[in-house]
């Protein structure tokens, strides 16, 4: 029987294997962001190395205000404290690290692959349940916990059971304005919020063949939100591509013997998958959330589910909750729904395509309500800057910020206030995920920029002929 | 870290499917340090604290539950960030074992390492563990992870699952570093292998 693609690399990361199921994994790479600085100080309290510096990348993201280039500029307290705590630390311990000054600053899982430190064929992990993110390159990437921040920090190792596998088939050809995320919101209606738990997912198939990188990291991003903490997806021309002269990439005939080793990374034939999904890439429509999970995502055109036409009751009383919480009623349609502020980046969608998509709506129109634009990374914002992109979106009315996670987390400064209702990039629509009371609707770039201008949720298709 | 062996207490039914660790512990405290002295208050917070501070209807707020130290949950208890506050957030209201019939991976993981037993149960024992608890307030639920057993009001008996290592953890209360420490040897050996096997990537 042949191995998957995850089988591959998690067998070429075993130090030891105990009788009870427990693998001791090697780690070749650590990112670290701020939530986590004070777990250098945790170590030295309890007298423990840092194994591997030269392995840890750090970067501040979670608690980085959008609207300011220098610490000092950060209000003092909680934040600042944060920020100025991982710069110490990672100066300390002599951590390669990207401060809010460095133009190579940004959100944690867009600088690991704009870097070139995420690379096909390796073990990465962070405390961040996004880390996912990462297999779109062909890694196995996966989120962790403190203490297993720290278990890494101290061994370069970690305990982990290996996962099931599951393999996601996607067929045929995405359609016009179908990108990656309606094709994971897609996915996770499928399969549901914990239909992955338990399982590494490898996507496949000409659909996800045919995506870019972006699209790509945006599938494995969310891969998370459908219980697994690991997506990933065999390394072909376009990963490498993607690599090949990035800053801490191979290089000379290191970059050969790379680019060798990953072409043999792929699951084999006859590889045993314990799950199989198949999804019609061309069926897949816009796609938009309205509940309080992200499984509770349908296409844009279709009228809300009926809480009563649900077998289960737990899922009934769940649903009838979301539907209090986001003040929506069954049968309503979304494009019926005016938003309050659209928020376009985050992890899951602030690359240069997704501001690309984002500018490609925004061109020539304005933005009717509130609206925020921010890079995943500076690098991201110059790219984005040089192709003209900010004065598109400037002179749409929409505020182009500096990298960081922004409103996704809504602990930097950029939150929604009680009981209004975004169109947002980001991965998570759970209550009071941007702000105490606020009401998340997930849409993809240029879906969240089409609710901008019109100021209330439509299918981007549509509105050419509308506008 | 406490180990765990058995442990009878009132049970709390937590009657939220998908209650992902931003219900379980929000965003915004989680700069704050987990010695706060309030930091049992986060637990849940905007379920059990309105906008205006003052305690909702919510069962752990109800004096039967308060003393409550297993949590009997939903489906997909913990999912979404990998925020181990989520786990301190129990431990520090002395919670010390979450029912449920699945459970987010990462919060899985951190509750083990954080001295909170996870136990899946099937869905319709769930269920039927939290009406119980919903028409009893202040009944107790006994566990016993040597013989994975979960004794309910009624003295209904369920046994469940864990790995063989996740078990062994918690019995023993041990601190994964360490344990890792005695593989230093094995670990060194392999580090210089697989950076020569990939030294493209060092």
């Amino acid at each position: 029987m042949g191995s998957t693609l995850f089988d591959k690399i998690w067998d070429a990361h075993v130090i030891h294997e105990t009788e009870d199921g427990d693998a001791l994994l090697y780690i070749d790479r650590h990112l670290i962001h701020d939530l986590h600085y004070w777990c250098f100080g945790a170590m030295k309290e309890k007298g423990l190395a840092i194994r591997n510096p030269g392995q840890l990348f750090a970067t501040p993201d979670h608690s980085v205000p959008t609207t300011v280039r220098t610490i000092a500029e950060i209000p003092e307290g909680e934040m600042r404290e944060t920020v100025e705590g991982l710069q110490n630390y990672a100066e300390e311990f002599g951590i390669t690290h990207f401060p809010i000054t460095d133009e190579r600053h940004g959100i944690v899982h867009v600088v690991g692959p704009e870097q070139g430190i995420t690379l096909p064929g390796l073990v990465l992990v962070c405390g961040d349940s996004h880390t996912s993110t990462h297999g779109a390159l062909g890694c196995i990437s996966f989120g962790i916990g403190t203490t297993e921040v720290m278990h890494a920090l101290a061994t370069q190792t970690l305990w982990q059971r290996k996962p099931k596998a599951m393999r996601v088939n996607v067929s045929g050809r995405l359609g016009f304005g179908i990108g990656g995320k309606d094709v994971i919101l897609a996915v996770i209606r499928e399969i549901s919020a914990a239909g992955g738990a338990g399982y590494a997912i490898e996507y496949a198939g000409p659909a996800i063949e045919a995506l870019s990188m972006e699209g790509r990291l945006t599938i494995c991003n969310m891969t998370i939100e459908a219980g697994s903490r690991s997506g990933i997806i065999a390394p072909d021309e376009t990963a490498i591509d993607y690599v090949r002269g990035r800053p801490y990439a191979p290089e000379g005939a290191k970059w050969d013997a790379a680019v060798r080793h990953w072409r043999t990374l792929r699951s084999d034939a006859d590889a045993r998958f314990d799950k199989e999904v198949d999804l019609d890439g061309g069926a897949i429509q816009p796609m938009v959330t309205w509940g309080n999970s992200p499984q509770y995502a349908l296409p844009i055109g279709e009228p809300l589910p009926d809480p009563a036409g649900e077998s289960d009751p737990l899922v009934r009383a769940d649903m009838e909750a979301a539907y209090a919480y986001m003040d929506l009623a069954p049968g309503m349609v979304m494009s019926d729904v005016a938003v309050d502020t659209v928020f376009i980046g985050a992890c899951t969608n602030s690359r240069i395509e997704d501001m690309r998509a984002a500018a490609d709506v925004a061109r020539g129109r304005r933005a009717r309500v509130r609206t925020l634009v921010v890079p995943g990374s500076g690098l991201v914002k110059r790219q984005a800057e040089l192709e003209g992109l900010d004065k598109v979106f400037a002179d749409a009315g929409m505020e182009w910020r500096e990298p960081g996670c922004s409103m996704c987390v809504a602990m930097n400064g950029d939150a929604l206030e009680s009981g209004q209702r975004s169109a947002s990039t980001s991965n998570r629509n759970f209550r009071g995920r941007q702000g105490l009371g606020s009401r998340t609707h997930l849409v993809s770039p240029a879906m969240a920029a089409a609710a901008s201008v019109t100021g209330r949720f439509i299918d981007v298709r549509q509105l050419g002929t509308e506008a | 870290m406490e180990p765990f062996t058995t442990f009878c207490a009132v049970a709390v039914p937590i009657d939220i499917a998908n209650c992902d660790t931003d219900q379980i512990i929000p965003a915004r405290f989680l700069r704050r340090h987990w010695t706060d002295p309030d930091y049992d208050k986060f637990l849940l917070h905007d379920h059990r604290f309105g906008e205006d501070g003052n305690e909702k209807d919510f069962a752990f707020n109800r004096d039967a539950f308060r003393a409550g130290r297993i949590f009997v949950a939903d489906v997909n208890w913990g999912c979404g960030s990998s925020r181990e506050d989520a786990a301190r957030v129990l431990v520090a209201n002395g919670v010390r074992a979450v029912i449920a019939p699945s459970f987010g991976d990462i919060h899985y993981a951190n509750c083990v390492r954080n001295g909170i037993l996870p136990i899946r149960l099937a869905s319709d024992d769930c269920a039927a563990l939290r009406r119980q608890l919903n028409d009893n307030p202040g009944a107790e639920i006994a566990i016993d992870l040597e013989t994975q057993s979960v004794t309910g009001p009624d003295q209904a008996r369920y046994e469940f699952a864990i790995a063989a290592a996740d078990k062994h953890r918690l019995l023993n209360g041990l601190d994964d570093i360490a344990v890792t420490m005695e593989y230093a040897e094995a670990i060194d050996a392999f580090e210089t292998g697989h950076k020569a096997r990939l030294d493209w990537a060092y």
